[in-house]
């Protein structure tokens, strides 16, 4: 059957709906950082503020990509996220600890090339643990939401109590490299050094799995699963194996999440994992399951928010992401940019 | 056309509680186009779907180029040459048409990468496909969207192409364009396997034709007998042929 001469008739096709990029959700973070800036009231205070909650979303936004994704592909609810965000953290503490030369030293890039080593340490582990966590915990319970729940918090649990036997029950301080301690300013702003680090990996990240997604057959396959996993089976892919994939790289990525937000909290206790999942969670919904650019735009919410409330109005700042969701639930009750149809 | 290329024997389905299939004996010929009729709720999807693995057979024997494929994972049974297209289309909306059709070319890493006469062909057949290439699929008509679905199936050779109610819900226009492509197809020597509730249209097309009921084929025969026969369509379909014309 190859491509023979056509003779069909040709049907006259109609025109096209115009196509209308929805850009209102992606407003809303320069919105709300204008809102803020006459609240705030000084602007070298506004742009610390706002690099601040930029560097504290695109943290969120490293941990939570994964787990959206997971969400959309599989419809897994996968409350043990966590324990890889904890077993990041506390790897960065023994990597970072057993490179005390590199990080005690004032030059920035030794410092920087011992916070890699840690990323890359605790991206492997985690996307090992992740390996086994998806084999043992996640596959018996396949198309079973509330037995998925129970399990994936166990296993969170379990994770806990084996990094509590490993690192010991109490926190362990994780400073910041020498050369990343302090701020620099730029005009009268104070910009702390260790943020704009963040900035800059999180941005990376963030390029490097827009760049999967939309430029690969990987990201090509991933995007159509979540819309409608059935066909891309008829198709003769097999899901499965993506899904691994996928789960594994989401571990991963929040290993590396684990180490920069331990870092960016100075110190790490082994429920550091349940404490953020609940951003998480908060970050998927906001931007629609299974979306990993609707999680972007609602961790740059979620961590601008945080910092702007954190400094106007702390008592706010407890509940504000809660706000946040409710808010953005009213006006889209999918969330921003929903993919999956579930 | 020589021999089976697909042939059901004694295949049951059970979806849940539910036994939909009781025992489906079913051929399609190689180089054919097969239509299978019935009423609604015949199982006349439910055969498909335990075609393709989608569901699995409880009991019974489906055999692909002579290989039982009943207990394989829907991958493998795509693998083996045989595209789908089901009732709902399976397009994804949000993907654009150049992203629906790299993704069914396997072999082809980018859309670049698709066999460029093929595609040529495939645009030959539904020109809508090239004018709106780099156009989000959700925003295609029902019937391009459906333009969209066969030629996804087709745009890599196969060697079974199955169909589940190509014409549902299309306007006249938009059936003629795909009968015309249907005919391209058979042409081809490509083995088709239809589900259809249009008669005249898979009168024009079939060259065999199933008829389900109750889970069960309970007619198989050349298309021009059961075409012919007005008194047999009755009694099968419950319909007679100048109704629909």
């Amino acid at each position: 059957m190859n491509a023979p001469a056509t003779t069909a008739a040709a049907a006259k096709p109609d025109a096209l709906p115009k196509v209308r990029t929805d850009l209102l959700p992606l407003l809303l973070v320069p919105a709300l950082a204008l809102v803020a800036l006459p609240l705030v009231g000084s602007f070298p205070t506004w742009v610390t503020l706002t690099v601040a909650g930029i560097a504290m979303g695109l943290i969120v936004f490293i941990i939570a990509s994964g787990l959206t994704l997971v969400f959309g592909l599989m419809d897994i609810l996968n409350f043990g996220h966590g324990v890889f965000i904890a077993l990041g953290a506390f790897l960065a503490t023994t990597v970072l600890g057993g490179m005390a030369d590199w990080t005690g030293s004032q030059n920035i890039f030794a410092n920087l090339t011992a916070i890699f080593a840690a990323m890359l340490v605790a991206m492997a582990a985690a996307g090992a643990v992740g390996m086994a966590f998806e084999r043992v915990i996640i596959r018996p319970v396949y198309g079973q939401h509330l037995k998925q729940i129970l399990i994936t918090m166990g296993g969170m649990i379990v994770g806990e109590e084996l990094i509590k036997a490993i690192w010991g029950p109490q926190a362990i301080p994780l400073p910041l490299p020498a050369g990343l301690r302090g701020a620099v300013l730029i005009g009268d702003a104070a910009i702390e050094k260790y943020r704009l680090v963040a900035v800059v990996v999180g941005l990376a990240i963030f390029g490097l799995i827009f760049w999967v997604l939309n430029r690969t057959k990987a990201g090509l396959l991933i995007r159509a699963g979540v819309q409608d996993r059935e066909m891309v089976e008829a198709l003769g892919y097999r899901i499965r194996r993506l899904f691994v994939g996928v789960f594994v790289a989401g571990s991963a990525l929040a290993g590396i999440g684990g180490v920069l937000w331990g870092l960016f909290q100075q110190s790490v206790i082994p429920q550091i994992g349940a404490q953020v999942n609940i951003l998480i969670f908060i970050v998927i919904i906001i931007g629609g399951l299974g979306s990993a650019g609707g999680s972007f735009v609602g961790a740059l919410l979620v961590g601008l928010l945080a910092n702007y409330t954190g400094f106007l109005a702390p008592k706010v700042a407890l509940f504000s992401n809660i706000l946040l969701m409710v808010m953005v639930l009213l006006w889209r009750p999918q969330g921003l940019y929903p993919v999956a149809k579930r | 056309m020589s021999g089976a290329l697909l042939a059901l024997e004694g295949v049951h389905t059970h979806i849940g509680a539910y036994h939909i299939l009781h025992g489906v004996d079913l051929e399609v010929p190689r180089g054919g186009l097969t239509v299978l009729l019935g009423r609604n709720g015949a199982g006349k999807t439910t055969t498909l779907r335990t075609i393709m693995g989608l569901w699995h057979a409880s009991r019974g024997r489906v055999s692909f180029d002579g290989a039982d494929i009943a207990a394989l994972p829907t991958p493998d049974v795509a693998r083996l040459g045989i595209a789908y297209v089901p009732e709902n289309m399976g397009i994804f909306s949000d993907l654009t048409v150049e992203e629906n059709m790299a993704l069914a070319a396997r072999e082809a890493r980018t859309a670049e990468e698709i066999d460029r006469a093929r595609l040529e062909w495939v645009f030959g057949l539904f020109p809508a496909m090239k004018k709106f290439w780099l156009h989000p699929a959700g925003l295609l008509s029902g019937g391009q969207k459906q333009m969209l679905a066969v030629a996804r199936a087709i745009v890599e050779p196969r060697k079974l192409l199955i169909v589940d109610e190509p014409t549902k819900g299309l306007a006249p226009a938009i059936i003629q364009n795909m009968m015309s492509a249907f005919r391209e197809l058979k042409s081809t020597d490509t083995t088709i396997l239809l589900v259809e509730q249009n008669f005249n249209f898979a009168r024009q097309l079939g060259d065999t034709v199933a008829v389900m009921d109750n889970g069960r084929i309970v007619h198989a025969g050349t298309m021009a007998a059961l075409a012919e026969d007005e008194s047999l369509q009755q009694r099968l379909l419950g319909l007679s042929l100048a109704a629909h014309q």
